[in-house]
């Protein structure tokens, strides 16, 4: 299978990816690692005029510690994330989940940024950083905006970004010596997750992000709530599905995945220490 | 457009369109085949190869991204006559049935082994899990693995 036609741009930095953006419009499409989009690509479900190749984008591959807050570059790919010692120190979860991303392969390619930006509501990275409580740093023509995790995907596959946009940075307070958890159901070792659960202790608070259970990952409000008020692990992962409205497909019917959504929930809450 | 890419040594200077994927480009226009195409869907690992030094599926790479940078085949692997100790460790510890999944197998286990030189089984099998061998022939698969760690 081969993509159907389109001009190549190579851009290297953020500056030259904004001046494609910027000349191209909405024509234009960013690749970034290209693991989710290619294979878009080759299907013809995504036929964009205009490739604008950023994976090369250098000043947005990093790792920062800005005092307190872990600061991530859009174009850090999986496999830097799994293997950082930052990440590991301040948001386990994220290393853990970088580290589950597909497969070597994927991850020597994938970035955190595409994975955020192409919004899949199965995807492990959005999940654990919606847990984790991250927000994301989105910016174009008329400077930068912070859009927390929750607010940014808008669909499936679809976000705020505007066509002009790139998102550039990813930002989370630090999560060091808190517990977490992180649990994902999958057909083959490489599928993404039939469902996913990341749990993410900070104090007495814990975060609970389910990852395929609607057209977006959400939080498992009823969860949270539940724990919240003094309930046991095990009565407030039984209300984790509540709210959600999960797909039902080949892969699993949305009944099943309720099923998983609780089950899972428990496991990455006591994985948790919850 | 033109790129110039250096494959098993060798630098390239070639004409491709620019949604040519890496894999193709191999087969097609530099005539390395030991490279396969398996599901094209980023799944089976078949067209695994070595992008600077890491696995990647070529299938889910364009051509046009490694331009300037380095990629090795299963034919860039031996040394004249001297096979590299992957190729050695499935020979010895017959890891392969029908060979379709040996290229990509093989270039997967050269990567695995240098982020993680001495990796235990179980580790083998973790870093296996973008490779399947429609064969089955896991078993002896890690057994070549673990053997070229030794």
């Amino acid at each position: 299978m081969i993509p159907a036609p389109f001009d190549y741009v190579r851009a290297d930095s953020y500056d030259a990816a904004a001046a494609a953006l910027g000349e191209h419009g909405d024509e234009a499409k960013l690749l970034a690692g290209g693991q989710s989009l290619l294979p878009l690509m080759k299907l013809r479900l995504a036929t964009p005029a205009i490739v604008v190749d950023v994976s090369r984008a250098s000043d947005l591959s990093y790792v920062r510690d800005d005092g307190g807050v872990l600061a991530i570059g859009a174009l850090t790919r999986h496999c830097d994330l799994a293997r950082s010692a930052d990440v590991t120190a301040h948001a386990p979860l994220l290393a853990h989940a970088a580290g589950s991303v597909g497969d070597p392969q994927v991850r020597h390619r994938g970035t955190i940024g595409g994975s955020v930006a192409h919004a899949d509501p199965s995807a492990d990275i959005p999940t654990a950083l919606l847990a984790l409580g991250a927000s994301y740093v989105v910016r174009g023509p008329g400077g930068s905006r912070e859009v927390a995790a929750a607010d940014f995907s808008t669909g499936f596959l679809e976000t705020v970004l505007a066509p002009d946009e790139m998102l550039v940075e990813i930002r989370l307070p630090s999560a060091r010596g808190e517990t977490w958890g992180y649990e994902k159901f999958t057909r083959r070792a490489i599928d993404w997750a039939t469902v996913a659960v990341a749990v993410q202790n900070r104090g007495a608070e814990t975060s609970v992000a389910l990852a395929n259970m609607g057209s977006t990952v959400l939080r498992a409000t009823a969860t949270e709530a539940a724990l919240a008020s003094g309930a046991g692990a095990a009565d407030a992962a039984a209300h984790a599905d509540e709210g959600a409205e999960p797909a039902g497909d080949v892969t699993a019917s949305a009944d099943f995945r309720r099923h998983l959504a609780r089950v899972l929930t428990k496991r990455a809450l006591a994985a948790a220490g919850r | 457009m033109n790129l110039t890419v250096t494959v098993n040594g060798t630098a390239h200077t070639v004409d491709v369109e620019d949604r040519t994927l890496l894999v193709h480009l191999l087969r097609d226009q530099l005539d390395l085949t030991a490279t396969n195409i398996g599901c094209d869907t980023t799944s089976c690992g078949a067209c695994t190869v070595l992008l600077d030094g890491e696995s990647v599926k070529s299938c889910t790479v364009l051509a046009a991204s490694v331009d300037g940078r380095s990629v090795t085949t299963l034919e860039g692997l031996a040394e004249g006559e001297r096979w590299h100790r992957v190729q050695e460790g499935f020979r010895s510890m017959h890891g392969l049935q029908c060979g379709f999944c040996t290229p990509g197998m093989v270039m997967a286990a050269v990567s695995l082994l240098d982020e993680n030189p001495s990796p235990t089984a179980d580790e083998v099998r973790q870093g296996l899990e973008g490779n399947l061998c429609r064969c089955t022939g896991y078993h002896n698969i890690v057994a070549a693995i673990l053997e070229a760690a030794k």
